[in-house]
């Protein structure tokens, strides 16, 4: 410290705004730490040379005016929150110095899992955790690091063991974690304490600075208004009842052993974001529509059947190639309380106008896949409707004599192919072919969006003319 | 144009991306993960912040530190999620933060069920948090409007440094349809009063405490006519067939999906039905619907709501006992049907003697 | 003095400077709290809590006038951002008037 003039630092404003005849002198009590740990750290960023990029981001408790003195970047938030915010902070301006400076009620209590997990994540940030034994703003109540035996006005006979309780010593608890490089406990009690609080709160600072991980330093800290003494009694008052709590000390220090890691800054052009969201640039080829037969248009399908046939995806191959025509279309699985008893089923929309309801009650078409869903949907059909099931497996008949009923082996067909599991695909070829309202191009080409396997794709677009050959064989 | 045939949810994630945001933060909870899981994939491809937080909490509050630096910034969640997103979108509301956060709404009240329901219209539109603040309320009804309305979520808020969320439904959410995703991917604006590691920070403070009585009314007040002003420019709704209809039905999100049917079923039958769907709920339509009430052809409003009658109770506001606004809604999770609805607009009609 | 430059490290220059031949250690006694952790931080003890009053009710802080050592503990020691100063032997202060 070869300073030959030991004054104010820059690191504070020349003028705090706050009230007009105390803009010069802080709001803490006379001999409250808070102004002890202030002073360090804005003398701090400026021979750190750090002062322009240091973003100080105060909580609530005592120091919830901080951003009223230091001459950095500021931000004030909610109760124990700081290091969660600091972590958004910091990903979003990795330069920057990111200092959270926190009370021991904000730090250890309400924000306890804030701490736990950002000092776990290895957050590129630095913490000065006050430990005063006490909520100070809020009038002296009990805080997580109130030592046993304390009067607090929410102890008024002393915290107890089994009621609240023994003190949490957090600096100990965060140095089992892998995440932090630096941790550190010191006081202020005296002047060597204070040199190491001054040294300490430096190598937290520099820690981040070499992008190393995360760094905290507890500090002891008097809150003589708290404590009801005077400041040479809290100052003895926590070398006598705090010290053989919180012994001081390096809890961790791995900063030998850590890779700096910085991350890179990527700017995309237009590009580059929309291949990286796989948006692909493309006109739908519009279908002609009087491909489509009158009595099958705009059909609103129920596709059914148990969770592992394939109906999701039958329908959503079926919307997909509907999208590549130029159709409205929606798909929408069995969703809420319709998802009971293993079956499951999807809504798809195949239109030329706009769509409203996603689901209805009374579908045009119904594929069952399985007995229960044909014996629990073939009654919703709309009159004139048109029924697909899978005649392999459903071993009943439909009973309805209004609508129009098609059984297609598609277990039996997908089994002559080798792999019974495309029956949904079949079903679909089916459907198509029946109808006319797709053209058989566009559900191959709209195969490999449906279905997530790609290995799957070809053997599926087999099922398809399975299904389209065998209603044509029927038609012929 | 790039079309793609895809889930709301997913949606929302790509439009973010086109919209310039550069971080989410997240904690999972259905029917909202999937939010989530298309963040995790896409957002670290395009070297952009990804990360799931250790709650609700915690990632509302990473979402204020981001947009505290300038970033587009979001998070996503569901109904019991959002309770606890509440303390923070009342910072971010004090602060005068932009962000967006997504709320898919589910059953509740406690921990419900994973099914849709619209019973978050209080806690997002009314309020929340605490404080005299406004969330900008964004209800989509499609897989294309989740993907308009997280772009234009992201320019309102910052157009007016204000939380805004979008308000939809684990039915939309889960919903598959074509989206037409922009070509051009979004400039974010000038930002002077964000923090941005440099010495001019020191100019910059981000702040909701304001302890002199009188500054904080100031504050206040001044919140206020940001409000106003919102609800000037920003209403934003659609309506189907109201110019002659005398029963006019009331409805956002999925809901209005289904009373476009009701429309659709009712006019075939010869009535003259018509639908309002807000698209912003707050600001909410409200000089819209005085005007039908006052001077067009509507005899009735029928409001119909997945929740116990939260948005009614602007409807009511806004018509004043013009003419009688009734109420159909179903709870947790249950979805109303288009016959159900057309039965009660029959009941509605019925009972208010209108000629439709 | 100017409230803007009191105490603080802008404090000007103009009118020439003079170098200090003994540490000196000045409390702004307006800006001084009179917790007195100043003093018992002294080891030479040439700082103590003036009988007097400021204009908030304090004791302020003083120095003696001799004996400083020119170690900063004071300084350190003060939660006051700018009620310390202290000159070591060799600095450069301004020329006119006190510092
Ligand atoms: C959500 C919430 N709960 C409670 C409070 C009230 N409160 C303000 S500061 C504080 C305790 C501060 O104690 P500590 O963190 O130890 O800091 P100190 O005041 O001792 O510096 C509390 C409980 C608050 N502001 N917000
Ligand atoms: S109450 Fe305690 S912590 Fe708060 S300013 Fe006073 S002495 Fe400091
Ligand atoms: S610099 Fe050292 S010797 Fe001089 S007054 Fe301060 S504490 Fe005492
Ligand atoms: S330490 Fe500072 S505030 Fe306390 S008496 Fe000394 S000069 Fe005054």
């Amino acid at each position: 410290m070869a300073k030959k003039i030991l004054r104010k630092p820059a690191g504070f404003y020349d003028v705090f705004e706050r009230k007009p005849g105390d803009q010069l002198t802080t709001h803490y009590c006379p001999g409250c730490g808070h102004g002890n740990v202030h002073k360090l750290l804005a003398e701090a960023v400026v021979d750190l040379g750090i002062q322009d990029r240091t973003i100080l981001v105060s909580p609530v408790g005592c120091s919830v005016f901080a951003f009223y003195y230091f001459k950095t970047g500021n931000i004030q938030v909610a109760h124990g929150r700081a290091p969660a915010v600091a972590t958004g902070i910091k990903r979003a301006l990795p330069h920057a110095v990111v200092v959270s400076y926190q009370g021991d009620g904000d730090l250890a209590a309400i924000g306890g899992n804030h701490i736990l997990q950002s000092a776990n994540r290895g957050e590129q940030i630095t913490v000065l955790f006050i430990n005063n034994a006490i909520y100070g703003m809020t009038g002296g109540q009990m805080a997580p690091t109130t030592v046993l035996g304390m009067r607090t006005t929410t102890t008024p006979y002393g915290r107890k063991v089994n009621n609240e309780g023994p003190p949490i010593r957090v600096v100990e608890l965060l140095s089992s974690l892998d995440g932090p490089a630096y941790l550190e406990r010191t006081a202020l009690w005296d002047n060597k304490a204070i040199r190491r609080t001054r040294t300490a709160i430096r190598n937290a600072l520099q820690c981040q600075i070499d992008g190393l991980g995360f760094s905290m330093v507890e500090i002891l800290s008097p809150c003589p208004s708290g404590w009801k003494l005077n400041p040479d009694e809290a100052h003895e008052w926590m070398r006598e009842n705090m010290a053989p709590v919180f012994p001081p000390g390096l809890k961790k220090d791995v900063r030998a052993e850590r890779e700096p890691f910085f991350p890179e800054k990527r700017e995309l052009t237009a590009e580059e974001i929309r291949a990286a969201v796989d948006l692909q640039i493309e006109e739908p080829t519009p279908y002609p529509s009087e491909l489509v037969k009158p009595e099958y248009a705009d059909p609103a399908i129920k596709l059914a059947g148990f969770g592992g046939q394939g109906v999701l995806s039958a329908g959503a191959i079926l919307a997909n190639a509907g999208m590549e025509q130029g159709f409205q279309t929606s798909w929408i699985p069995s969703y809420g309380p319709e998802m009971r008893g293993g079956t499951a089923h999807c809504f798809v929309h195949i239109s030329r106008h706009a769509i409203g309801s996603p689901t209805v009650s009374n579908p045009d078409v119904l594929v069952a896949f399985n007995r229960p869903s044909l014996e629990k949907f073939e009654p919703e059909l709309k009159p004139g409707g048109l029924l697909l099931y899978d005649s392999t497996i459903i071993d009943v008949t439909p009973k309805r004599t209004d609508i129009e009923v098609l059984a297609v082996p598609a277990t039996g067909l997908a089994d002559e192919l080798g792999f019974s599991r495309m029956a949904n695909t079949v079903m679909v070829g089916a459907y198509v072919a029946k109808t006319g309202i797709l053209s058989r191009e566009a559900i191959e080409q709209t195969l490999p969006l449906a279905i997530k396997r790609q290995n799957l794709v070809e053997t599926n677009r087999k099922g398809l003319a399975r299904g389209i050959e065998f209603v044509e064989g029927l038609e012929s | 144009m790039a079309r793609e045939f895809i889930k709301g949810n997913e949606a929302i994630v790509k439009a973010a991306l086109l919209a310039g945001c550069r971080a989410f933060y997240g904690y999972p909870i259905t029917p909202a993960s999937e939010i989530a899981h298309a963040a995790a994939k896409y957002f670290p491809r395009l070297g952009r912040t990804f990360l799931q937080a250790e709650s609700e909490i915690a990632s509302i509050q990473m979402v204020y530190g981001a947009s505290a630096c300038g970033q587009r910034v979001m998070t996503a969640s569901s109904s019991p999620g959002i309770s606890l997103k509440q303390e923070g979108l009342s910072y971010l509301a004090g602060s005068e933060l932009p962000c967006l956060v997504v709320d898919i709404m589910r059953g509740g009240p406690g921990l419900g069920n994973i099914a849709p329901e619209q019973s978050d219209y209080n806690q997002i539109v009314k309020g929340g948090g605490h404080g005299n603040y406004k969330n900008i309320v964004l209800s989509p009804n499609s897989a294309q409007e989740m993907c308009d309305l997280t772009m234009l979520a992201f320019e309102l808020a910052d157009k007016w440094r204000n939380p805004t969320v979008l308000l939809a439904d684990g039915y939309i959410g889960q919903m598959m349809e074509p989206v037409d995703f922009p070509e051009a991917v979004l400039e974010v604006p000038e930002k002077p009063w964000a923090l941005q590691g440099e010495a001019a920070d020191a100019d910059r403070l981000i702040n909701s405490i304001y302890l002199v009585p009188e500054i904080l009314e100031d504050h206040n007040r001044q919140l206020q006519r940001k409000y106003a002003k919102i609800e000037e420019e920003e209403v934003r709704y659609e309506e189907y067939l109201v110019e002659d209809a005398e029963l006019v039905l009331v409805g956002y999100g999925i809901v209005s999906r289904i009373l476009r049917s009701v429309v659709e079923r009712a006019r075939g039958e010869g009535r003259k039905v018509g639908l309002l769907r807000p698209i912003t709920l707050f600001p909410f339509p409200k000089v819209r619907l005085r005007e039908l009430a006052e001077g067009g052809t509507a005899q009735v409003f029928l409001v119909s709501e997945m929740s116990n009658g939260q948005m009614v109770d602007d409807v009511r506001l806004a018509v004043a006992e013009r003419i009688p606004v009734e109420f159909y809604g179903r709870m947790g999770g249950c979805v109303p049907s288009v016959e159900e609805i057309l039965e009660v607009v029959g009941e509605t009609v019925r009972k208010h003697g209108a000629t439709v | 003095m100017t409230s803007q430059s009191r105490g603080t490290d802008t404090a000007g220059t103009a009118g020439g400077t003079r170098v200090l031949e003994a540490h000196v250690t000045v409390v702004d006694p307006e800006l001084c709290k009179g917790c007195g952790l100043c003093v018992a931080a002294c080891p030479p003890g040439v700082l103590s809590l003036a009988p007097s009053f400021n204009s908030k009710g304090y004791h302020p802080a003083r120095y003696s006038g001799a004996g400083c050592t020119g170690c900063g503990f004071c300084f350190y020691a003060c939660p006051e951002p700018a009620a310390v100063t202290v000159y070591k032997k060799g600095a450069e202060v301004p020329a006119e008037g006190g510092i």
